[in-house]
């Protein structure tokens, strides 16, 4: 005869068995799932489209050599962050297009925009945008005040500028233009201005 | 190569076979370690072998280089690819039969035969002729009688530094080391030559690349001094190369349009400009770590030690980083050089001092140049860049980064320009003016652009670009002049408040 204690002791441990065999199933199929999302390497897809608003890119134009603001409508998420990517996104766009006035390298993409510090924007350019674009300093100082120029006039909380690639820092765009330092939007708007006249 | 290096790869797993395969987890037998052993020492020596074998010719229509191959243990090279730069060539494959055409003397190949027909004559070359793909391959040890039939002039083979010279194009040198303070070495070239230079301890390395320099009597030269007692030529796969041993850093600088090159122990460099800095001077920013030292000297053999430089002309890029292609045969980092060069001559008809920062093909990064030009204490900084796009000249300032803040005499690296924007900016308005007076599109702009902002002295960039739609203009003798010409004006206009800020 088994003594009634025992009998309850070894049902109860069958049961948190049972239980604990069950809860780390549902554990595993968890991690599964995150490791599955984590490794997706396809490209973001674009936000769901919000409303469409007029917004001002800055869009570089190599004959002449001169920046000039262009007003657009396109469709913007509600977030600051991923409204600044959509407008980068946008103007990268137009310089991809069958007829860009600044052909940039085929396969150049925003990989995103960070809102960080009080009025520090950080703008993440993909390795084929650096790699492939064309060296030279007025060329590569177009994209560069392209970019900050659009950014600034249309989140206008922006006050500092830093530009990376792939995550990473790079001392050039393509040979010239310096990527090391932060800009000041105050001193990128006197660049715009002088792009902006004819020479 | 590559089926080698397979084969030895499977002899393990056939080892491992025949061993049983309870043993490996354990212990490896020794032919599997010797199958391993042979497959790394095949890879080590495919990767080894990486390096393109190549035979270098020099002539008087181009200097250029061309593929060696091995078969069955001869060099060998393509008879089309190498005289097609030379003259008019053509062949025709038909069967083994391969026939050659140069200007208008035929010669006849047979696969597999040593025995040729060229010219009308009988000549042997050393091994077989090989056909492949239609492609004639002549053997390399063969081509000191086989050119002088086909070209009907002298030629120099060096065999093996792989090294061909079509005619008298050879460029000679004499070294001696003068016995100053401190002494100097002196190479005299019979022809302007553009070594690559690279510096290290021990050692300076000149690699003539491109330039048909060839052995002076003795492959080492000693000479009577300890801190350069001796220097040593080599020549190896289609490159000539001088290393001269230094018991202490030393510097080289270029004069006489490239035939001298002069080479100084570092530690009393010739700079133009006294140690000590005018009083007046900013000190030389100090919040980044210290660069490396210059790799080069003062070039200007005109500019007397102890007296002020007036400006520093930097040829933008050089070395391994060779600026944007501007055409298939033209570089930024040759046309910016050619350019400084040329300034420079310039700027000394004016009644200007100018020192280029680099007067060969060195690297020098951004921080070098920088530190080079505040040291010499010059009025103004300019560095070259040049362009395929868009037409005319664009000069620039510094556009300074945010922040930077100077810790009391020290300043800030990033922003040490920032004392001296205003005088930048007129001295970019003066040459604008010049330059539009010779009808050259102009744009004057600030920009991102490194090293303008860690420079302590009035600093301008010009970036060249042609005047119309011809990009070979840019190398023009003549459209350089006249830009140079408007640049030195410019800034001679400005002179005396260039000099005054540094007073």
């Amino acid at each position: 005869m088994i003594p009634r204690h025992l009998l309850i002791a070894v049902v109860v441990l069958l049961a948190t068995t049972l239980g604990m065999g069950v809860y780390a199933w549902r554990i595993r199929g968890r991690v599964e799932r995150t490791e599955a999302s984590a490794t997706n390497s396809q490209p973001v897809a674009p936000p769901a489209a919000g409303p469409s608003e007029q917004v001002t890119l800055y869009v570089a134009n190599d004959e002449g050599g001169r920046l000039l603001p262009q007003a657009a409508r396109i469709p913007l998420p509600s977030g600051r962050q991923e409204r600044a990517q959509e407008l980068l996104r946008a103007l990268v766009d137009i310089y991809l297009g069958k007829s860009s006035p600044h052909v940039l390298g085929t396969g150049s993409e925003i990989r995103g925009v960070y809102l960080a510090d009080p009025g520090l924007a950080v703008i993440d350019l993909n390795a084929a945008f650096a790699n492939g674009h064309r060296s030279g300093v007025l060329v590569e100082e177009l994209t560069l005040a392209s970019l900050l120029a659009t950014l600034s006039a249309n989140i206008p909380a922006v006050t500092r500028v830093k530009v990376l690639v792939d995550g990473k820092e790079r001392d050039t765009l393509a040979g010239h233009v310096d990527l090391t330092s932060f800009y000041d939007v105050s001193r990128v708007d006197q660049l715009v201005t002088q792009l902006a006249t004819e020479p | 190569m590559r089926s080698n290096s397979a084969a030895a790869s499977t002899a393990p797993d056939e080892s491992i076979g025949g061993e049983g395969e309870s043993r490996l987890p354990h212990s490896f037998p020794p032919s599997l370690v010797l199958g391993w052993l042979i497959a790394l020492a095949a890879v080590l020596a495919l990767s080894g072998s990486s390096e393109e074998r190549q035979l270098s010719v020099y002539s008087r229509a181009a200097n250029y280089s061309v593929a060696v191959v091995e078969r069955n243990r001869v060099d060998y090279t393509g008879l089309l690819e190498l005289l097609e730069p030379l003259g008019t060539v053509s062949a025709k494959a038909s069967g083994d039969h391969w026939t050659f055409h140069y200007n208008d003397l035929e010669a006849d190949f047979v696969a597999g035969r040593m025995r040729a027909r060229v010219g009308g004559g009988d000549l042997n070359l050393p091994a077989d002729f090989l056909l492949e793909n239609s492609r004639g391959l002549v053997p390399l040890a063969g081509l000191s009688t086989l050119l002088p039939r086909i070209l009907g002039g002298s030629i120099t083979l060096n065999l093996s530094g792989r090294r061909l010279f079509v005619g008298e194009v050879a460029i000679h040198f004499t070294a001696s080391v003068e016995k100053t303070v401190p002494p100097k070495l002196v190479m005299n070239f019979t022809s302007p030559v553009n070594p690559m230079i690279a510096t290290e301890p021990g050692r300076l390395q000149m690699v003539f690349t491109h330039d048909p320099v060839v052995a002076p009597g003795s492959q080492t030269l000693t000479f009577d001094s300890k801190s350069i007692p001796s220097a040593t030529f080599e020549e190896s796969n289609g490159i000539a190369q001088l290393l001269v041993a230094t018991v202490v850093p030393a510097l080289a600088s270029f004069s006489n349009d490239g035939r001298t090159i002069t080479i100084t122990p570092a530690a009393a460099p010739p700079m133009p400009n006294p140690p000590a800095q005018p009083p007046a001077q900013p000190p030389v920013p100090a919040a980044r770590p210290a660069p490396a030292p210059p790799v080069v000297a003062p070039t200007e053999a005109g500019v007397p030690g102890g007296q002020h430089i007036f400006a520093v002309i930097d040829p933008a890029h050089g070395g391994d980083e060779s600026g944007a292609v501007l055409t298939d045969q033209l570089q930024e980092k040759d046309v910016t050089l050619a350019f400084a060069r040329r300034l420079r001559q310039v700027f000394t008809t004016h009644g200007l001092s100018a020192w280029l920062v680099r007067d060969g093909d060195l690297t020098l990064s951004l921080d070098q140049r920088a530190a080079m030009t505040n040291a010499s204490g010059a009025a103004i900084y300019i560095v070259l860049h040049a362009t395929s796009e868009g037409k005319g000249v664009r000069l620039y300032t510094a556009l300074l980064p945010s922040g930077g803040e100077n810790q009391g005499w020290f300043l800030d690296w990033e922003t040490a320009q920032s004392s001296f924007e205003e005088l930048s900016q007129m001295a970019a308005a003066s040459v604008a003016g010049e330059l539009a007076n010779q009808q050259v599109l102009v744009h004057t702009l600030i920009a991102p652009l490194r090293p303008l902002n860690n420079v302590v002295t009035a600093a301008l960039a010009i970036e060249v670009g042609p005047n119309n739609e011809d990009v070979s203009q840019l190398s023009s003798p003549e459209y350089q002049q006249g830009l140079a010409e408007a640049v030195a004006s410019g800034v001679a206009d400005l002179r005396e408040k260039l000099e005054a800020q540094r007073k």
